[in-house]
């Protein structure tokens, strides 16, 4: 018997997860979509390609990653509560995004192609992907929204140090929207030598599928793990949500364990009832951007709107498709945590467990806190997608947290100014 | 009928190839835009491709894109595009070029209904397959409005036979792999393209993207039913104003006239 709000077994043939999803995209683009979908389905059924991105995510990205139970953690929580944290942020290259490019990767030299362009906000995929073309011998493109660029610039360091061309994006709202548009524009103008690899389990069919089934591991590995250490079934598995992936990798796994609570962790800004926020499963309501059908903030003219995170990766007005699917199935439950929540959270990580997050991550803890504060029994158990490295947030960090004086930054970096 | 079947008729008796430009509503302002769309058919643009605002215009190079974002920030409603098909389809025959989430918002019912009432001739669909398409192509259908699809040169044979089954009016043909801004030459691989379309409809096709004078649109002219341009009109109106407008249309005129 299906459980209601469970179907593992989508999308259907046409790239559809209920209404969600499909391809809304320039008909340019189709015979790649198609090329793409093929390579993805025989290379699912084949077992050397299988074997070959099992050998890369074991000897390159170092999975399995481990599952660490976070006591005091879980004190700063209370009522009893266990929590176990999914380290993808101990994978290569510091975050979950490794799992999808690798994969994406090997679809790449299937296809034949030789050159990838990515989209990137924080820079965590920017960075796997310019990773996984230093390894493969690719030309690498990647687009960020200028603004980003400047929040993250030490992800913008190291994707020239991988060798892989960043390309600020200066349109629209100089965030990860727009540096979206501008890779869909490069790959409609090259893809027959090109391959677009998608950060995230956004943009057209079979992109959202093909996301997910490479992050799956997570949740494959997380419910394994979780049986050994208690023989139990979490009570819910808890992740941030941007675009998504990191969330759909834990989740899908436990879609079908329906006494598992699966709960998105959107970025909440200034409050959703501000307005001035990235939730768009809270918020928003559905529509169609970057290729597919989902929840979205939009105006009443079906324009997107502006949206406004601290974290650079969750700052998209958009969201994957599977993900609305599970929300209005009532499968998934999905909160906006504020900037401040967030913040918060990060600081009690990394006093209580020598944790530092990413700030995108920082919003799975704040929301996984809240989720166990408000259930009715005690002793809960939690497992929340630790899915980033908090490195290329220290700048931020540290003027929230007002670590460096205002004279200090301006110091460095009119030396940093002067020394270029 | 539609007035777009009338046009490509009149064309073919006077053997020569259609002119359709594009402009986006609300730029530089809204009576702006409408002024330069008037003095292109003035010109002698024979239909106006009215262009819907839209934040993510993904099949746009950066001189449309920016020229939309100014509509926008300047607060241009999609309302305003019903305004400006009115305005212009006194003059001339009008297609929307219209991204799809704005319809969707609107409901493609009423969006058809609003094209239809305010004397609009069919829409152009630039992010919308007929795979997707139902429900636009039902509105479409039960308000007379022509729905156009695009091809593209890596379009399979199947997929060109099926667009030319859902198409009414014309073929949009994509002449290169890329988006819309103007080339130095638009290149063999759209006459390639409307040669392999030719064999699977009888709808006129018309090409578009990276034609931007004369003498290329009479070289597009020499195989095509009609030659769409419209980064060139943006980028006239941006530079000298609706009088550009009109000297560009006057050349473009002569263009497909001489099917060089």
């Amino acid at each position: 018997m299906r459980i209601p709000g469970s179907a593992p077994e989508l999308p259907d043939a046409s790239g559809h997860f209920g209404p969600y999803g499909g391809r809304f995209v320039p008909e340019a683009l189709i015979a790649a979509l198609n090329q793409l979908e093929q390579a993805h389905a025989e290379a699912q059924r084949d077992p050397a390609f299988l074997a070959e991105l099992d050998g890369l995510l074991t000897n390159y990205a170092g999975r399995p990653t481990p599952l660490t139970e976070a006591k005091r953690f879980a004190e700063s929580i209370g009522r009893g509560a266990r929590v176990f944290l999914k380290r993808e942020d101990l994978a290569h290259t510091g975050s979950h995004k490794v799992n999808n490019v690798l994969g994406q990767a090997l679809l790449t030299k299937k296809m034949g192609k030789k050159r990838v362009i990515a989209e990137t906000g924080a820079g965590q995929h920017g960075v796997a992907t310019a990773t996984a073309a230093a390894l493969f011998g690719f030309d690498c493109t990647v687009y960020m929204g200028e603004e980003d660029t400047r929040r993250q610039a030490l992800n913008v360091a190291r994707m020239r140090l991988l060798g892989a061309e960043v390309i600020p994006v200066t349109t629209g709202t100089k965030t990860l929207k727009d540096a979206t548009n501008e890779a869909f524009r490069d790959w409609v103008a090259n893809v027959e030598t090109t391959h677009y690899a998608i950060g995230s389990v956004v943009g057209p069919h079979p992109f959202p599928m093909l996301v997910r089934d490479f992050q799956r591991i997570i949740g494959v590995e997380a419910r394994a793990q979780i049986l050994d250490r208690t023989g139990e079934l979490p009570q819910a598995v808890v992740a941030c949500v941007g675009g998504g992936s990191n969330a759909m990798g834990l989740f899908h796994r436990f879609i079908t364990d329906e006494s598992v609570a699966l709960v998105g962790c959107e970025a909440g800004g200034d409050g959703v009832e501000t307005g001035r926020h990235a939730a768009p499963l809270t918020a928003g309501t559905p529509g169609v951007l970057h290729g597919a059908r989902s929840y979205l903030m939009q105006d009443d003219d079906g324009q997107t709107l502006d949206t406004t995170s601290i974290s650079a990766g969750l700052d998209y007005p958009g969201v994957g498709p599977e993900h609305s699917w599970l929300r209005d199935e009532g499968r998934a439950t999905y909160t906006g945590v504020t900037d401040a929540d967030a913040m918060a959270a990060l600081a009690t990580l990394a006093k209580t467990e020598g944790i530092l997050c990413a700030i995108e991550t920082a919003h799975a803890f704040a929301g996984a806190t809240q989720w166990v504060r408000a259930q009715e029994d005690d002793g809960q158990t939690v497992i929340i997608n630790c899915s980033g490295r908090g490195d290329k947030d220290v700048d931020t960090a540290a003027r929230w947290f007002g670590l460096v004086s205002q004279e200090d930054i301006k110091k460095a970096s009119d030396e940093r100014a002067a020394a270029e | 009928m539609t007035r777009l079947d009338d046009l490509f008729a009149t064309c073919r008796a006077e053997n020569r190839a259609a002119l359709i430009g594009y402009l986006p509503v609300g730029f530089p302002s809204y009576e702006e835009s409408v002024a330069a769309m008037i003095a292109m058919v003035e010109g002698g643009v024979d239909a106006v491709e009215v262009g819907v605002p839209y934040t993510d215009p993904g099949m746009d190079g950066p001189l449309i894109q920016v020229a939309v974002d100014q509509a926008l920030r300047k607060g241009i409603r999609v309302s305003q595009v019903f305004d400006a098909v009115e305005a212009v389809s006194a003059h001339a025959p009008t297609v929307v070029m219209g991204y799809w989430n704005p319809i969707e918002k609107l409901t493609p019912a009423v969006f058809a209904q609003k094209l239809k009432a305010a004397g609009g001739s069919g829409a152009i669909t630039p992010d919308l397959i007929p795979e997707e398409a139902e429900p636009w192509l039902e509105a479409a259908r039960e308000h007379d409005l022509d729905p156009v699809f695009l091809v593209a040169p890596s379009s399979t044979d199947d997929r060109i036979a099926a667009v030319g089954r859902t198409n009414r009016g014309f073929i949009y043909v994509a002449s290169t792999m890329g988006v819309t801004g103007t080339r130095a030459t638009v290149g063999n691989r759209a006459e390639e393209l409307v040669r392999r379309t030719r064999e699977l409809t009888d709808l006129p096709l018309c090409v578009g993207l990276g034609v931007s004078n004369g003498e290329q649109a009479a070289e597009v002219a020499a195989y095509a039913d009609g030659v769409i341009v419209g980064s060139a009109f943006v980028q006239a109106l941006q530079d000298e104003g609706v009088d550009a407008v009109r000297r560009l249309a006057q050349d473009l005129a002569a263009g497909v006239r001489r099917r060089a």
